[in-house]
């Protein structure tokens, strides 16, 4: 069972350390939530590094929808994907640190300096970068099918159930299972 | 001379009646507390959050929610996470922050995790590449799903319309097709919307 607790491909420490530090760095930019760096967690673990193939990428960001908790655990399963439990701690450790330490801290004062121009300005600011972001992970996720016109209308069909219902995300992710062993997608 | 009769106490209906807040006895509390409604989240935890910290425990008003949950998101980090450190915090002090957030992560992270491993040992079947393929697609829908929802509050933004919807875009193509690093369009393009909009909402 080495394969699964220590990854596919043993990383080296420096590597490890590589990991670490790059996603301690993804996490202060951070701004709309974990997810919005997983266009950067691409470009890092497959393009610049290739410890992930397209499709394992986007497969540990579905599998980690598809459980319960928070979203941000989908850097666990990454860093899993990438060098076992040494991979996780590197990935999480790496994503919590710094923005666990910069909540505590500023916390306080942005309870008092809640109306100020600043906080203003950077919330509104940023609001747009935000749903930018999430565009390009909603491209980035679809790496492996793009070229299938039968994934654009799975999409479509996940926007309008999400967007019309009120229906768990828990019955899209069955769906889009039972899609893709239908051979559809 | 008659004493003048006391005037009848005001009558309140009980639901007009302020109802008194509880607060999490101990970091212990808040641990498992925050577990249960890790484990119920299925697909983002927040509105199970709200649920259970307003409705049912009654540790805040649904305007102390809101504010928190206003704080969590202009920090870095994972939003639920933040919120839960700011309000383990602002109860139990550090330990209280370490215990909600332990809450949260730990469970789902054991049960996430042993999923990842049983995928990996079935790594063999193409059944299991096939489920997680589809899966792959609608999670991309999901993403596009929150996105088309937080659009909507750009309409009210200080810095217009027009602004907003090059700002989305050019951040999309820099980061989605051209593949450039989240720090320099995190930094370039949102300090230009930052610089933007301290412009716009000029002095409080």
């Amino acid at each position: 069972m080495n394969g699964v607790w220590f990854g596919p491909d043993l990383l080296s420490a420096a590597q490890l350390l590589h990991l670490f530090t790059h996603f301690m760095m993804l996490s202060l930019l951070a701004v709309g939530g974990a997810i919005t760096t997983a266009p950067d967690m691409q470009r890092f673990l497959v393009r610049e590094q290739g410890w992930l193939s397209d499709a394992q990428f986007t497969a540990s960001v579905a599998l980690a929808q598809a459980a319960p908790g928070p979203n941000v655990l989908f850097v666990a399963v990454l860093g899993f994907n990438v060098a076992g439990l040494a991979g996780v701690l590197a990935t999480m450790a790496g994503t919590l640190l710094p923005s666990t330490t910069l909540a505590l801290a500023a916390s306080r004062w942005g309870d008092r300096n809640r109306s100020s121009r600043l906080l203003r300005a950077f919330t509104v600011g940023l609001a747009p970068v935000t749903i930018g972001l999430l565009l390009a992970t909603c491209w980035i996720l679809l790496e492996p099918t793009r070229t299938q016109s039968t994934s654009a209308v799975l999409v479509a069909i996940t926007v309008g159930l999400m967007l019309r219902t009120r229906l768990s995300p828990l019955w899209p992710i069955a769906g889009g299972a039972a899609a893709g062993l239908a051979g559809w997608v | 001379m008659v004493e003048p009769a006391p005037a009848p106490e005001p009558v309140l209906l009980p639901e007009l009646l302020p109802i008194p807040l509880a607060r999490p006895e101990s970091p212990a509390v808040l641990f498992s507390a925050f577990t249960a409604l890790a484990l119920k989240g299925f697909g983002g935890v927040l509105p199970v959050a709200q649920r259970t910290l307003v409705d049912d425990k009654r540790w805040m008003t649904r305007e102390q929610f809101l504010e928190l949950l206003s704080i969590s998101q202009v920090l870095p980090g994972p939003n639920i996470i933040n919120m839960a450190l700011i309000f383990g915090d602002r109860c139990h002090g550090w330990r209280g922050a370490m215990a909600a957030m332990a809450g949260l992560l730990l469970a789902p992270l054991v049960l996430v995790l042993a999923l990842a491993a049983l995928a990996q040992g079935l790594r063999g079947q193409p059944q299991v590449a096939d489920a997680l393929r589809g899966m792959g697609v609608v999670a991309a829908g999901l993403v596009l799903g929150t996105a088309v929802r937080l659009a909507g509050g750009l309409r009210q933004s200080p810095l217009g319309l027009p602004a907003c919807v090059v700002l989305v875009m050019a951040t999309a193509v820099a980061v989605g097709l051209l593949r450039w690093p989240l720090v320099g369009v995190v930094l370039g393009l949102g300090g230009l919307a930052m610089a933007l909009a301290w412009r716009r909402v000029g002095a409080p």
